[in-house]
């Protein structure tokens, strides 16, 4: 149309720009699993991190500590409850307790926990080896689970607090969502 | 702030085209599309200011009387998002359609087509996001960043936002696209890169960023989206979902989007100082090299907006001294600036108010941005007021005045027309006293720990709100007058000569008449 402008030129570098926009559309995507594998490897994200047993148990057998055991759902149809409402323990001792889900519904439903505890700061102290957290539960129809909960808390958590909570709360996962562990 | 073009068919060009509405809709002309990106902002300006008289209205004295929690926060979150995407941004690219090929000696943008397709991209998103206050559950209200779990369980106004975010990224990156390609290959022979315009090579590093994050944040909310929708669980904690995933993946891009929205104000600036001090912009190439670095550090420094939301200290001292170390390029860019006046002759019209105004209030911004930088410090005023005065300094005082600046200092090139100095002047003083009487006492506010996005407050906050307010308001009604004075610029302004500034060198101020003719440069000027 006019003396400078060269179309092909433009149109190559138009080219050029358009894949560089996608490749950093992709790009915004790459960060999710790029994410979840620095924070695996510096240890930056503890939700992700697996918790290892030490071989050499302290127990801390002068204090007592009551561990109480919370349950709730978020919007799905299941029973969902401790099978003691809480346990009186020594720092350091591992201990296993057992959670029960029922699907009370008539349809088979998928479903995971996420926890939370209490005091803040409890999740450093508090080491789980077996927990069914963010994994996809399926329940048929009237089917009832239990599933074991294992942990420790060690010795060193701050020698004011003698009662902890530890909650799961259950939410439906929609079909085809993945849990963030199978 | 629009230019009259009713007369450009007198200027003896064959090509015929629309008249009336359709003209506008069908034009492939820079000037048209840049018009209209310049009235589309201002428009959105008003609306977003609406939204802002709205929340300072509610905030005016304790306890809720205007807005219910609910519409307080849909305002919160409107007004931040209509103003950054709907107001600043594309104010700025407003300009380069002006500007950039009139300082380069191109005849056009180098994609007319797709220049048309991303201004009428921009009413779409704009209608989404504001008719998105009458759906059921009303608009976005969980900020205008949308952290989750707020924009995963918020109702349609959310999905509405979410829509209009993609349209406006659309818009975006085929705007840069168009400014770049422009750039670097429609330059009159003889202007190298070293030799153009400080304007033209500050939208040059802009539009790279915008092409480099914008997809980006395209992809978060597409994330966002899947994520209400279709079940993924990106961010969703109760699929196993990261909600501080989301804030580094927004932040990736809302970083550099800060840049975005103050790099063409450099832009502006830097050719209105040495303008009005008539001395070239002192330190050319170290400008050059100040914008690239703060560009470049741009990208590395998002998580210091996340200092509260759990991070290693390794992790808080590498964003803390990267972000400190943007405070030395654009330090840099100030002392470049001072030193251009120094020893100038200067006079003050409005743009180099306007101009200074924003060198004095921006560095006062640019502090406290250094002062929330550091972790501790910003452990303590993250979420408050300060850090809303520190934003509003750099974006209202910073772009904004720059934008005001700009339109100025250009005004009688495009419309052939002088604006009415007086009035531009009381214009500057007005805004300077209001803006500095609303967000300066903010920052007291913050430093007492009032909290940002709430309706109400603690009794001991209450008479720097109402000052606050009443400086809002103020500031408000200023703006009116700016409207005022562009309009009957174009109408009935003094005609303007050729050059009104004598201190002018660039291209469109020696070459061509004002106002502008509609086609310009179609055989380029060489550049010596």
């Amino acid at each position: 149309m006019v003396s400078n402008t060269d179309t092909k030129a433009n149109n190559l570098m138009k080219k050029k720009l358009l894949i560089f926009a996608l490749i950093m559309f992709v790009f915004g995507f790459a960060l999710v699993p790029f994410y979840e594998k620095f924070c695996e490897v510096t240890g930056v994200n503890n939700l992700l991190q697996p918790d290892v047993r030490v071989k050499e148990n302290r127990v801390d057998e002068a204090r007592w500590i009551t561990v109480e055991l919370d349950a709730n759902t978020r919007g799905l149809p299941w029973q969902f409850k401790p099978l003691q409402s809480s346990v009186k323990i020594h720092p350091g001792e591992p201990v296993d307790v057992m959670y029960e889900i029922t699907n009370n519904s008539d349809r088979e439903i998928n479903g995971q926990a996420i926890p939370s505890y209490s005091p803040r700061n409890l999740e450093k102290y508090l080491k789980k080896f077996e927990c069914f957290c963010f994994t996809k539960q399926v329940l048929k129809p009237n089917e009832t689970r239990q599933m074991p909960v294992q942990f420790v808390i060690e010795p060193d958590l701050p020698p004011e607090i003698h009662t902890v909570t530890i909650s799961y709360t259950f939410f439906e996962l929609p079909d085809g969502a993945s849990a963030i562990r199978k | 702030m629009a230019a009259v073009h009713g007369d450009a068919h007198s200027h003896g060009h064959d090509d015929h085209h629309p008249s009336g509405i359709m003209r506008w809709v069908t034009t492939t002309n820079h000037k048209d599309i840049g018009t209209m990106y310049l009235w589309f902002s201002f428009t959105m300006f008003l609306v977003g200011g609406f939204l802002a008289m709205g929340i300072r209205a509610e905030l005016y004295q304790p306890g809720i009387q205007i807005l219910e929690p609910e519409l307080f926060n849909q305002f919160t979150t409107l007004h931040g998002l209509i103003m950054v995407f709907g107001a600043i941004m594309p104010a700025f690219v407003g300009f380069a359609n002006w500007q950039v090929p009139m300082m380069i000696g191109a005849p056009d943008m180098a994609f007319a087509r797709m220049n048309n397709w991303s201004f009428w991209l921009l009413p779409v998103a704009a209608t989404l996001l504001v008719s998105s206050f009458f759906v059921p559950g009303g608009a976005a209200a969980g900020g205008w960043t949308f952290y989750p779990p707020l924009s995963v369980q918020g109702g349609l106004g959310v999905d509405l936002m979410i829509f209009s975010v993609h349209i406006l990224g659309a818009s975006s990156i085929m705007g840069s696209i168009n400014i770049i390609t422009t750039i670097l290959n429609m330059r009159a022979p003889g202007m190298t890169l070293m030799k153009m315009p400080m304007f033209v090579w500050t939208w040059l590093i802009t539009a790279y960023l915008l092409v480099l994050v914008m997809p980006v944040l395209a992809g978060t909310v597409t994330m966002l989206l899947t994520d209400r929708h279709f079940g993924t669980s990106f961010f969703n904690a109760a699929g196993g979902g990261d909600p501080v995933l989301f804030q580094h993946v927004f932040w990736f891009f809302g970083h550099p989007e800060v840049y975005i929205m103050i790099l063409p104000a450099f832009g502006i600036v830097s050719e209105i100082i040495p303008t009005f001090s008539r001395k070239p912009l002192f330190g050319y190439s170290s400008m050059v090299y100040a914008t690239a670095s703060i560009a470049i550090l741009s990208c590395v420094v998002w998580a210091h907006h996340m200092f509260t939301a759990g991070m290693p200290t390794v992790g808080q001292l590498f964003f803390m001294y990267a972000t400190m170390l943007i405070a030395v390029p654009t330090g840099v860019k100030v002392f470049n600036w001072t030193a251009t006046m120094w020893q100038g002759s200067m006079t003050f019209e409005t743009p180099m108010l306007f101009s200074i105004g924003f060198i004095f209030l921006f560095v006062l911004g640019g502090f406290s941005g250094v002062i929330c930088a550091i972790v501790p410090i910003d452990i303590q005023v993250q979420d408050t007021y300060y850090v809303i005065a520190h934003f509003h300094y750099v974006l209202v005082s910073g772009a904004l005045f720059a934008l005001f600046a700009g339109a100025y200092y250009w005004i009688p090139k495009w419309s052939g027309r002088m604006y009415n100095e007086t009035l531009g002047k009381w214009h500057f003083w007005l805004s300077m006293f209001f803006f500095n009487l609303t967000f300066f006492v903010q920052h007291f506010l913050g430093l007492a720990g009032m909290p940002r996005r709430i309706p109400d407050y603690n009794l001991q906050f209450a008479d720097f709100n109402m000052v606050s307010s009443i400086g809002a308001f103020g500031f408000g009604l200023t703006q009116l007058l700016f409207l005022y004075i562009m309009i009957s610029c174009i109408r009935s302004g003094e005609k303007a000569p050729q050059k009104p500034w004598d201190g002018a060198t660039t291209l469109e101020w020696t070459h061509l008449p004002s106002p502008a003719p509609y086609h310009s440069f179609e055989k380029p000027p060489v550049v010596n």
